[in-house]
């Protein structure tokens, strides 16, 4: 593992809002969870970033994590969330793993539609079936975490804590990846894919290695997503979902392992404060943040700080 | 000869009407040096790319170190020990030169470790037992760009960029390099200069080199063999003090002009 110094940050951020989450108000816990779920999300998708690949269907595996771990709960009486997690992350890895030996062979717009038409498929799947609730989802059962029954009063502490355990290894298992030769040529084929090819280098492994791993990370988040929210449902495979996603990983930028997850708080505040003034047109400050974002920092909220750290320095 | 590392047999390549490759029949001994003259679109190229797998030839082989690479794709030859330089260098552009050479040892040493995902950078690389950066760095001082060290590559001069590019295709130790006009777009004066570096840089090992060069005065002084292509084939393969001056070579690629006398000058 990389202990690298703004993980341990993070880290300390962690503990120091467990150890004061009795006076965090109950809706900012779980608006904290799901920018948690959807910050691991981005987190795989930004991983593509760096290749420069957009994918359009990241929900696809935010979906398939969740409602393995829902349906492992559900109708396996499996609740221990450790155990949900690490199916969740299994099943959307074999999924990605399966669907890369097509997607990794596409680059640019068709890599993006090919993405999103899987995640579609998906939805329209769940939508038909019946038995997985089609339109409504289901409820997920309680969890318990490493044998735990969380109280009600707890539970979001609990979850919350899970959550930021998976982040913290997730960010060092990545942020180590990028550090090693294999996460070098990721950026290296987004410059010059036929160069790396004529030193010996397979660019469609490469990218088919980071597509399962970007497939896992978002599992791992769509389990967290269902075990926080206690309900799924198809919508967190549609479009609209992947959108959000990418949304994020502009905001946050592609800069720090940490960026995502920054970014997906940011978008869960801006989400929360529109969504509260203005029900009906929410979408619009959310459209108005994006044009904001992309005009005065092109680089995500991220660069902020390295501006912020240069002027110091 | 009996230490003949590549042999291209018949090779024939054509592009709609127009024939690249017209039965290229070519021994290289390992460790020798070639010098690749023609006009444009002679088939120097063509050569170099059926050689390294860019382009499939329509019929005939390519066979190195006794086994039949024709039909193999460009990594899994590079792989075997053949990499290449471009005419126009293909380099990582948003990284730095640095960046650049860490990226190619980076690759040799996924090989090395069977494309391990827990390669690190900081570990020696098993055949060097060197660490990425430290080849990298050795490599900046080996090809004389050491104070480019930290630029991005897209900022890089022409000269620089060249030298950048035959660093990174020297990375995996080739038995044989190939050279896409190492010399072009770079000052007459620096001409020189560069390519006695290469020169010398890439023999320390005795790497067969194979070199695309429109410079008569830069083939004879580093070449040992001259393969001159006109029109899809080859028109001489001699020493280069006799195939510069063979009358086909003055009449199509050298000209009139390039007295013979001035060859071996420099």
């Amino acid at each position: 593992m990389n202990f690298d110094k703004s993980i341990v940050r993070l880290a300390i951020v962690f503990i120091g809002i467990l150890l004061l989450s009795g006076f965090i108000p109950q809706w900012a816990m779980f608006m904290l969870t799901i920018a948690c779920a959807n910050g691991m999300a981005v987190l795989g998708l930004m991983l593509f970033l760096r290749a420069g690949l957009v994918s359009f269907g990241q929900a696809l595996f935010f979906c398939t994590g969740a409602y393995a771990a829902g349906l492992l709960a559900l109708k396996f009486d499996i609740t221990e969330m450790t155990v949900l997690i690490i199916v969740s992350g299994i099943a959307s890895g074999f999924m990605a793993y399966i669907l890369g030996f097509l997607l990794a062979k596409y680059r640019g717009i068709f890599f993006g539609l090919l993405s999103l038409a899987f995640s579609m498929i998906l939805y329209g799947l769940l939508v038909k079936t019946e038995a997985l609730g089609s339109t409504d989802g289901f409820n997920v059962p309680a969890v318990t975490i490493f044998g735990w029954l969380p109280d009600l009063s707890v539970v979001r502490v609990a979850v919350l804590g899970m959550a930021f355990l998976i982040i913290l290894l997730s960010v060092s298992f990545v942020n180590m990846l990028l550090k090693s030769p294999r996460g070098l040529l990721l950026t290296a084929i987004r410059d010059n894919e036929i160069r790396a090819e004529y030193m010996g280098a397979s660019a469609q492994k490469t990218i088919h290695l980071f597509y399962v791993i970007s497939g896992v990370l978002a599992g791992l988040g769509g389990a967290i997503a269902a075990v926080a929210v206690g309900h799924i449902d198809p919508t967190m495979s549609f479009w609209t979902t992947s959108g959000e996603m990418i949304f994020i990983a502009i905001l946050g930028g592609t800069g720090s392992v940490i960026a995502p997850f920054i970014g997906a708080l940011v978008f869960g505040i801006i989400h929360t404060i529109a969504f509260s003034y203005s029900p009906n047109t929410w979408q619009m400050v959310i459209g108005l943040s994006l044009i904001f974002v992309i005009l005065l920092l092109p680089n995500g909220l991220w660069s902020l700080r390295e501006k912020f750290g240069k002027r110091k320095s | 000869m009996s230490n003949v590392i590549l042999h291209a047999e018949g090779l024939n390549k054509s592009f709609g009407a127009v024939t690249a490759a017209a039965n290229i029949n070519v021994e290289v001994q390992q460790g020798s040096v070639l010098g690749l003259i023609g006009t444009n679109g002679a088939g120097k190229t063509t050569f170099v790319n059926m050689i390294t797998g860019y382009l499939k030839p329509d019929s005939g082989k390519v066979i190195f170190g006794g086994r039949d690479i024709t039909r193999l794709a460009p990594r899994e030859i590079t792989k075997l020990g053949i990499c290449r330089s471009f005419q126009i260098p293909q380099l990582y552009n948003s990284m730095t030169a640095l960046e650049n050479l860490e990226v190619s040892y980076g690759i040799v040493s996924l090989m090395e470790n069977n494309g391990s995902l827990f390669t690190k950078t900081n570990a020696p690389i098993p055949s060097y037992g060197k660490t990425i950066r430290l080849l990298a760095e050795e490599a900046l001082e080996k090809f004389g760009l050491t104070q480019y060290r930290d630029k991005t590559a897209r900022v890089l001069p022409g000269g620089v960029r060249k030298l950048l590019d035959i660093a990174m295709a020297m990375s995996v130790r080739p038995k044989i390099l190939l050279l896409d006009e190492p010399t072009s777009g770079v000052s007459a004066e620096e001409k020189f200069d560069i390519m006695d570096m290469v020169m010398k840089a890439v023999r320390q090992g005795n790497t067969t080199v194979m070199f695309v060069e429109h410079d008569m005065d830069i083939v004879s002084r580093h070449a040992e063999r001259v393969l001159a292509f006109y029109s899809g084939e080859i028109i001489a393969d001699e020493a280069p003090e006799i195939a510069l001056r063979d009358p086909r070579v003055i009449k199509y690629i050298v000209g009139e002009n390039h007295s013979p006398a001035h060859q071996g000058e420099h």
